[in-house]
This record gives C-alpha cells, structure tokens and sequence, in this order.
C-alpha cells in the first residue's frame, strides 16, 4: 500500500516528465500518455480509498523533508475520510477532462506542453490533497499555482493570456502569505505542522476560543480566500478564463479553486475552537456567494458568465465549512466538480465548434446542431440549479438547511436569493445558446458547426450521469446521512449549543421553489419574451451598468493599487531615493567630501620653502603657546 | 581542537591550484586561445574534483574545524597559516569550486579580446575567493580579503560595458573603505587581546573567546560591520552592486554575485557574531530592521528596471536581505536558513546571470524592451529561465523555497512581526520576476532583431544543467546540506548566547526547542 499511494502521486509525475522532456518525439501520443498516467492514477487511488471505507485510515512516511532543531516536516502521505473524497474526485474528474482534451487540443501546436503542464498540476494537486502536513500542502498550494500560471498563459502569445496567467500567479501569492503566516504560528504553537500531532493536540493547545485558533484560522483562510477566488482577492479568476477551456474545467471549476474549502475542512480541528474564525468564512462565504451571482447576471461571455458562477458556488461551499458543516461543504464540493466541471466541458464544446466564439448574443438554436451537447448541458444546469434529483440540490440544500439550523438566518436568506439567481443565469446561458432562434443568420453554416467527436461527448456524459446521481449520497438511509457520517470520521460537524430544528420538507420545499422560480423568470424573459432583456437593463440602468463592468473591481485595482505602486516604486524609491539620495547623495558626495577635503590639504603642498617654513613656525607659535597656556593655568 | 582527518592539505592543494594553474596558463602563448581555455577549465574542474572530498569526509558530528593545516607564519607576532573549514564555511567552499568552472564556461565565446589575461584572472580569483573561506587566522583572512579585490576590480575594469571605469572606481573604492576600516579593528582585536589575555594572536577560533568589555565591543563591531555591510551589501549600502553588475562581463556578475557577496555574510558569521556577541544582541534588532527594508525595497526597487542585469542585482539585495534576517533572527532554523540562502542565492542568482549572459552574447542588449515572444524561438532557453526564476521567487520544490522558508520560520521564531512581514515579500519578488519573464519571453515576437535567435547551445547546456540539478536537490532534499551544518551552527549560537536555558518539549515526532536568552551582566 506505501508504494501504491506513492504512484499515485507519481504516475501523473512520470506522464509530466515524459512530455515535458521529450515532448518533441512524444507529441503525437502526448495526450494518450497523459491521460493514461491519469487512469492509472485514479485505479491506483482505489485502493487506499476502499481501505478507508473499510474503517482503516492510510497514513505513510517516506523520507523527512526538512528536519529542522524547531521542527521536523516529514513527506508523508495521509488518506483518511476528508481526503478520500477529494483524491476520488480529483483523480476521476482530472481523468476525464484528459481524455476530453485529447479532442479538445487537437491540432495544437503546444500538443505536448499542453499534456505536460496538465500532469503537472495533477501532481501539484495530488500533493496538496494527500500531503500528511501543512508544509505539504502548501508544495502543492503554490504547485497547482503554477500550474494555473503556465496553463492560463498557455496561448502565451496572446497578451491578454499572459497577462492573466501572471495576474493569477501575483493574486494567490497575497493568499499564500497568509497560509505561511498560519504556517509558522501553528510551528510556534504545536511545533509540527503535521496534522496526526496538530489536530488531536489543537483544543489542548489553542484551547476553545482563544486568540491563537483565531489568528491561525484567518491567517490560513487568507490562504484559501486566494486560492478559492473569494472576495476580495476573487480577481484573478474570470481573466483566468483566457487558459483553454478543460483547463478552465479542470483547474477553475472543478479541482484547483476548491483547495480553500479543502484547508478549512482539513483544519476543522481549529476552526472549530473559533467561533470568530467560522464567522469570518461563513460571512465572506456568503458575500462572495451573492456578489458573483449578480455579476453572472449580466455578461455575455459563456465562459465568464460560469467563472462567476464558480465564484458564487465557492461562495456556498465557505458557508459550509465556515458554520461548522464541513461535511456540507466537501457535499458541494465534490458535486460542483461534477456538475461544474462539466458545464465548462460543454462550453468547451460549444466553443470547439464555433471557432472560439463565446458570446451568447451570436448564439441561439444551437441545440438542433449539438444535441448532446446541449443535453448535458441542460443536466448541469438543473444540477446547479438545485433541482431534485440532481446532484447540486442535495448539497446546496445541506448547506442551507445546516445554515438555517446552527443559528445563522441571515446567511440562509441570502444562500436562497443567490439560488435564485443561479437558475435564473444559469438558464438564461441555455436558453440563449441552445433554444429560440438562431440569431445571427447562417453564422453555423459558415462554422460548420456540429457536434464535438465522441472522445469529448463521452467524458461528457460520464459527468452527466455523475451530476444526476453524484448527489444521492447525501439521502437520508437508515438513520443517517451516508456522506456526513462518512466525513465526520474525520471533519465531525461543531457542535452548537441551541440547534434549532425546521421541517425538513418545508426547507426542500423553499430551495427548489427558488431555483424553478429562477429557470421560470428566465424562461418568461428570453424564450416567451414577455419583456425584453434590455428593457429592465433600462429600468435599472446604474445597477445594470455597475453590474457590466462588474463593479469596477479592476479598474479600481488598478488605478488604486497597481499604478500608483509602480509609479511611486519607479520615479520616487528607484529615481529618487536610489540614484540621487543614496549613490549620488551619501556614497559619491562622501567620496566627493574626501576629494574635496584633499584639494584643501593639497593647498599647503606649495613647493616653495618659505611657505614651508611659514607654516612650521606657525605651528611652533602655537604648540609652544598652548604647552605655556596650560603650564601657567 | 585541530583535526584533518585526510592527513593531506587538501584545502592549501584546493586553494592553490588555480595558483599554479595561473602560471601554467601565464607560459602559453597569447594566440593559443582555445588551448589557454581548456586548461583554465581543465584546472578549474580538477580544483573541483579534488574538493570533493572535503563533502565526503566531512564530520558533521563535531564543531572543531576540520582539514586543519597549521604552520607558523611571523612566528613573533603570532601569525600564522591556518586554514581549516567547519560546517558553516564547507558549502562555500565548495560553491565556489563549483561555480567558478560554470562561470569561466560561459566565457569561451563572450570573451574575445585578452583571454590569456582573461583566465589568469579568474584562476587567481579562485585562489582568493578559497583563501577568504578557509582562512582562520585574521591577518590571513585580511590578506585574501583584500587579494580577490584586485581581480574582480581588473574583471570590470578591462572587459565590462561602456562605463566600466567609473563602475569598477566605485566598486573598488566602497570595498576598500569597508575593508580598511576592517583592517583597523584586526589590528586593534591583536592587541586588545593581548591587552586581556596576555597572548599575541591572530587566531580567530581563539579569538572567539576573547573576553572583551562591553564598549570595546561596540567601536570593533561597527568596524566590521562596515566592511562586511558593504560587501554583502545591506541596505543602504548597496549602490555599487547595480553598477558593478550592469557593467561587469557574465562571469564576473555570477563570481560577484554568487560568491563575493557571501564574503559578506560569511564575515558576519565568523567575526561580528561569534567575538562580539554583545552587541550581536544589541544590534540584532536594528540589522533585522535593514534587512526587512533591503528585502522590500530590493524588490520595489527591481521591479521597474528597464535592464533584466539590473533587475537581478536589485533581486540580491532583497536575497541577501533574507540572509541577513535569518543571521541575525539567531535562532537554530534561521541561522542555517540563512546559509542555505547564501548557496540558493548562488545557484539561482548565479545561473540567472547566466542567463542573460546568454542572450546577451547573442543581442549585445539587455533591455527588456528589446525582447518579448522569446518562449516561441528558444523554447529550451525559456524552459531553463523559467525554472530558475521559480528558484528565485521560492517556488515549493525549488531550493529558493527551503531557504526563505528557514529564514522566515527563524525570524518569525524571534519576533513574529518579522516572520509575518516578510511572508508578504513573496508577492513581490513574484512581481518583477514574473513581469520581467512576461516582457521577454511571452506575447508576440515584436523585434524583428530576435528573429532567427539561436537556441541554447551544447556548451551552455553544459554549464547550467549542473545548476539545475542543484535546484531540485535542495529543493526536495535539503538534509544533505543541512544536516553538515547542524552542529556548527549550534555551536556558533552558543558563542553568541552565552547563557541559555534550553527546555524541550517532546512529543512522538517532533521536538520544539524554545530557547530563552538570559543577558549577562
């Protein structure tokens, strides 16, 4: 078993190697390589998987890594009941968005690179998810970072790619900042960073509600707020859009960007001892859930219309795992990954067949030319939506029902607002892409536009089915919820002191009135047309412009922040304290002092001896002078 | 104690064969330049070969120095040839035997006018830059110290760029005062010394304990501080090095970069911390201080320059800043921290210069304005410039990371407004790493001059693979390293801490170990 859980990591390693080093003579199976690394990895990944459901908790040592006086970080590997969930979900998704993009990429020039990075970030990944210790988790924190880095600058001679790449990069770096902050407190106060000796160790230690818990859990969350794209560092995701759509799939909707709810699920032990901390995650959790759905609103870019929306359910997952229901946000998760990522996948597929283009102004009708296609992608959006039985209700549900019992109403109302709007663009993405009329005439003709080939559509249809079942786990049986009772093993629900108890059905009843009321009103608006779309942008034209330009987050980032940083940096700090006050200022005046202190002196060294003899009696004067001063006085 | 457990002087052969390499190299003919090429290589890869064992045979069990030679020099002052290296001085060494190959590699095609001149320089820096890192008598010490000036100020001086002159004046005359005032502290450490203890020596290890009061301390202090402040540089003594770098030919800027710099910090660690530990404390918090701005300000500073060398040399600054914060957090992890910084900085500031070098030979322009879209034309050169630019921005995996991470973890130990300041400085060192690898490597080819760059070549190849390797190793398993430094650096700690109170707290997996400093007096 040591061994196997070893080649999960390394497998994806090895493809990584292979197509990274000789991608020259590799290119033509590049993708084959890569994905097959990948099945072999998520095979791999059963065993220890079927070990945990088996009660056995998997835990090896390879080597140690860093053994310092203060404190020893081992490499070891850990798959236990939170981690289980995660390696099944980033193993199989990652594998199908391979075998996806083998059809997706085809043709590319970069063919290779393509495979490489993508192994690379299964493997970043795969460390962060597996890693028995924080230090672990943050190699593969800032691994899967560069791989977003290389894989959203991957059409790098675009420079708006290249631009957001780096953007990315620079953004979860202030994130990252605060995960080593969390990092040298928990050193500090545990000294480890392991979590077999921190977490059974931590109330202990930090004790319930003290400063300490509070600063490492803030300090991690600003870890996660990066990595996770929540507000106000959730800028970086929507120009992350400009990698390749299964990237996109993969890195920003499915895997990647859930890492943040990973880290506070994983570290439930001390979120739990701080009800300050929790509050921080569910509050932030919630803003950023409403605040990106209203944005998604308005665009008209499929795949930022779903960028927004990936914040917003992100948004939902923090609301789970910041109450305390960390079960309810690993729920969502792992059904986001299915359902999300394959709305992306079928964007992709849209995408595939129209050139490149995304918006869904040029769009219409597109389902009489890509009914599978549309098919899923009409499954997703139920799913997402929170319609039963698809996957996305029974975890959206958990999350807002657990919000509503543990005390937290106002997070409950605005989870359900937010639901509505969900299914409301969600449904107004389909309605305008696959239904009505095709807008602009003969624009698929001229395309040849037509459905993707069957190495897309099939992993397409996996995530379909995964969508439509992937949230069964989450019923009631026999008394108890399977997923929760399997994560508590590890992630246990805090426990509160007045719980308060609603009908069930009455809640279920609420959620999917919001979500079929948002399909509806989308329904009314673009396919009856009982009001046009731009109508209402006029009633509400502020908010509707302050919607479009999505706040004026980036501008405001940009003139506030970025310019005048670089301007200062550039004509004060470099131009002036650098140039002129240190070098010219202090070491060439000190230099310019010393010379001309010697052109001083060099007026004595006249040549002449009566000078000479001048200046010698002078001193004899005053020499003798002084010794007769200080003799007399 | 002395030991040399090879019972052959291997560091003098070390130190001293670039010498005699330098005379071989002095009797070929001037016209002979490939052959005048291969023999300097020749020696310097037989130097390091034969440094090998120094790794292999090293004790990392004890602090006394080891290969130990000892023969009397000016017997009636007390001077002596004595040389020996513990586990803070073995790494540099070897850096240097190992980088100095690379760097004199990289010139076979770059230095074109004076190459017998040429390699007798670099062979005689060899000899300096050992000399500095092995010597354990001061006068010694002083006598290399000032020798691998002369070398480096000819290196700028005659095959630099278009202000050499001016840039290698101010190099030389900064260093020089630095290292006169260093010269007077030797010599008042001699004779204050006899003043306590009776005895003329020019022992350092012995000079270790001299018991000297506390204002003596001081002035003697800031005497070396001085010297090895600017030679490091610190914040805000750092002005030369932009000049000196922009000017200097590829291999000085690797030589200056990844080993004359480590004199600095080296000098701390051998003279301020362990014979001065008083104001080691005193002054601790105000070196910290520096550091942190030299770290912030390195980066501010770098991410506007317009020349990628200059941008490379203000990304010292902020390097060596965390060198110096780990020194001077004194504690066990920030200590060694900051000696891996010093080989990470040499390895990967080492090889950017390279690097640049590289297009450089190609373009005689390093203006990041001059390139972009570099990744499509030399996919190998991008692929080299990107990992080692991951080193230097600390990415997990890569050297870079296993060092800040030590420096801040030590830092942080001290106070931990140090820690959580500098945790930021990787958002900007991400900054202008990132930015300057965007303009040149990334978007459309816009110069139709970089059209039909040639790739990497085999001989460059050759030079930065080695480097590469080096990159992963400490990245992924750092104990080689620092498991031969351990012991030395705790005994180091213990000069400076001259009371400590240790208190373990065990537990199954890891020890924590708080230590308390008790000030005498």
């Amino acid at each position: 078993m040591k061994v196997i859980l070893l080649f999960v990591i390394l497998t994806p390693l090895i493809g990584f190697l292979i197509n990274g080093i000789f991608g020259r003579w590799t290119k033509p199976f590049a993708g084959v390589i890569a994905a097959a690394a990948l099945g072999i990895s998520f095979i791999l990944g059963l065993f220890p998987i079927i070990s945990v459901l088996h009660g056995h908790v998997v835990e090896y040592t390879y080597f140690t890594w860093m053994p310092f006086k203060e404190v020893v970080i081992p490499f070891g590997l850990r798959v236990d009941y939170v981690s289980a969930v995660m390696l099944f979900v980033v193993t199989f998704v990652s594998w199908m968005i391979h075998i996806y993009s083998n059809g997706y990429m085809a043709g590319d020039k970069g063919y290779a690179r393509y495979f490489s990075y993508l192994n690379m970030f299964v493997t970043a990944m795969l460390i962060l998810v597996l890693g028995n210790n924080y230090l672990l988790m943050f190699v593969g924190w800032e691994g899967v970072g560069l791989a977003s880095y290389l894989l959203i600058g991957f059409w790098y001679e675009k420079s708006t790619a290249s631009d957001a790449g780096e953007k990315a990069f620079v953004v979860n770096r202030i994130g990252d900042a605060g995960f080593i902050i969390g990092i040298l407190y928990m050193v500090y106060y545990f000294g480890s960073v392991t979590y077999s000796n921190v977490f059974p160790r931590a109330e202990h230690v930090l004790g319930y509600g003290s400063t300490a818990a509070t600063i490492i859990g803030i300090a991690l969350f600003v870890g996660a707020v990066g990595k996770s794209a929540q507000f106000p560092l959730y800028i970086w995701l929507t120009d992350a859009m400009e990698g390749p759509t299964p990237v996109s799939s993969l890195i920003h909707a499915a895997t990647m960007v859930t890492a943040g709810v990973y880290m506070v699920a994983r570290s439930n032990a001390i979120y739990s001892l701080s009800p300050i901390a929790q509050e921080i995650v569910a509050t932030i959790g919630a803003f950023t859930a409403f605040y990106a759905a209203t944005m998604a609103l308005t665009h008209k870019d499929i795949k930022r219309i779903l960028a927004y929306s990936t914040l917003s359910q992100l948004g939902y997952m923090f609301i789970g795992v910041g109450i305390g229901a960390y079960w309810t946000g690993l729920f969502h998760l792992m059904t986001h990954a299915f359902f999300k990522g394959l709305l992306f996948l079928a964007a992709g597929a849209v995408m595939h067949s129209m050139r490149g283009l995304l918006s869904i102004d040029l769009m219409g009708g597109l389902k009489k030319y890509m009914p599978q296609t549309a098919a899923v992608m009409v499954i997703a959006s139920l799913a997402i939506s929170g319609i039963p039985p698809f996957a996305g209700f029974f975890s959206k549900d958990a999350i807002l029902a657990s919000a509503l019992e543990m005390g937290h109403p106002i997070i409950w109302i605005v989870g359900e607002i937010t639901a509505f709007m969900t299914a409301f663009y969600m449904f107004r993405m389909v309605f305008n892409v696959f239904y009505g009329e095709e807008k602009v005439e003969s624009l698929y003709h001229d395309l040849h536009t037509h459905e993707a080939p069957a190495v897309m559509t099939i992993p397409m249809w996996v995530l379909a089915i995964l969508s439509i079942i992937g949230g069964w786990v989450g019923i009631k049986s026999g008394g108890h919820i399977p997923f929760e009772w399997f994560v508590a093993h590890t992630a246990p629900t805090t426990e509160v002191a007045h719980e308060a108890h609603y009908s069930e059905a009455l809640l279920m009843g609420i959620s999917v009135t919001m979500g079929l009321s948002g399909i509806l009103a989308a329904w009314l608006i673009y396919i009856k047309k009982i009001i046009t779309a731009e109508k209402i942008a006029n009633m509400f034209k502020p908010i509707y412009t302050l919607l479009a330009n999505t706040y004026y987050a980036d501008e405001f980032v940009y003139c506030c922040i970025v310019k005048p940083f670089w301007w200062l940096s550039t004509n004060f700090l470099w131009k002036i304290v650098d140039v002129i006050i240190i070098d010219k200022g202090m070491v060439d005046g000190a230099g310019w002092i010393a010379g001309r202190v010697g052109k001083g002196f060099r007026l004595f060294q006249t040549g002449f001896a009566n000078n000479y003899a001048y200046w010698m009696s002078l001193g004899i004067i005053l020499l003798s002078s002084w010794y007769l001063f200080v003799k007399i006085i | 104690m002395d030991i040399n457990q090879l019972h052959f002087p291997i560091l003098s052969v070390v130190t001293f064969l670039p010498l005699v390499g330098a005379f071989v190299v002095a009797l070929i003919n001037e016209e002979h330049e490939n052959l005048i090429r291969y023999v300097t290589f020749g020696f310097l890869v037989l130097d390091f070969i034969i440094s090998l064992p120094l790794f292999f045979y090293f004790d990392p069990t004890t602090y006394h120095m080891q290969f130990v030679e000892r023969v009397p020099w000016i017997k009636s002052l007390g001077f002596q040839y004595y040389v020996g290296v513990d586990g803070i001085s073995l790494f540099l060494v070897l850096l240097t035997t190992f980088l100095t190959p690379l760097a004199q590699l990289s010139t076979w095609k770059a230095i074109d006018k004076k190459v017998k001149l040429f390699n007798i320089t670099v062979l005689l820096m060899q000899t300096g830059m050992l000399g500095v890192f092995i010597s354990l008598d001061m006068f010694l010490f002083y006598v290399f110290w000032e020798v691998q000036l002369i070398p480096m100020y000819m290196m700028i001086g005659i095959w630099g760029g278009p202000n050499r002159v001016f840039a290698t004046m101010k190099f030389f005359l900064y260093t020089f005062a630095g290292s006169v005032l260093m010269m007077v502290a030797i010599m008042a450490l001699y004779f204050l010394n006899h003043k306590f203890t009776g005895t003329y020596t020019s022992d350092m290890v012995k000079l270790m304990q001299s018991p000297l009061p506390y204002h003596l301390q001081l002035w003697l202090f800031l005497a070396f501080f001085i010297a090895f402040a600017i030679k490091v540089p610190m914040w805000p003594f750092h002005t030369w090095l932009p000049w000196a770098h922009v000017e200097a030919p590829t291999a000085g800027s690797v030589l200056l970069a990844g080993i004359l710099l480590k004199m600095g910090t080296y000098g701390f660690l051998r003279f301020n911390l362990p014979m001065f530990p008083d104001m080691t404390h005193a002054f601790a918090m105000l070196i910290i201080i520096m550091a942190i701005i030299g770290i912030f300000y390195g980066a501010f500073v770098a991410m506007v320059q317009p020349d990628i060398k200059k941008l490379v040399a203000y990304s010292s600054v902020s390097h060596l800043g965390y060198s110096m914060l780990g020194m001077f957090a004194l504690t066990q992890v920030g200590m060694e921290g900051s000696i891996m910084q010093m080989i990470n900085h040499g390895i990967s500031t080492g090889a950017l210069f390279l690097l640049v070098g590289i297009v450089y030979e190609r373009r005689h322009t390093r203006l990041i304005s001059e390139y972009g879209g570099l990744a499509s034309l030399t996919p190998a050169y991008a692929t080299f410039f990107m990992i080692f630019t991951l080193s230097s921005i600390a990415v997990p995996g890569t050297n870079g990371f296993v060092g800040e991470f030590m420096v801040l973890l030590g830092a942080f130990l001290d106070k931990h407004i140090w820690g959580v300041l500098v945790a930021f400085g990787g958002i900007f060192s991400a900054t202008y790493m990132l930015t300057m690898y965007k303009r040149v490597f990334f978007n459309k080819v816009t110069n139709p001059k970089n059209l039909g760059l040639p790739d990497m070549n085999i001989r460059e190849w050759i030079y930065l693979l080695p480097l590469l390797v080096f990159v992963f190793w400490i990245g992924i398993y750092p104990n080689t390293f620092l498991s031969k430094m351990r012991v030395s650096v705790e005994h180091l700690l213990k000069q400076v801490n001259r009371t400590t109170v240790v208190a373990p707290a065990k537990n199954e997996q890891v020890s924590m170990t708080k230590t308390v400093v008790v000030k005498k007096g």
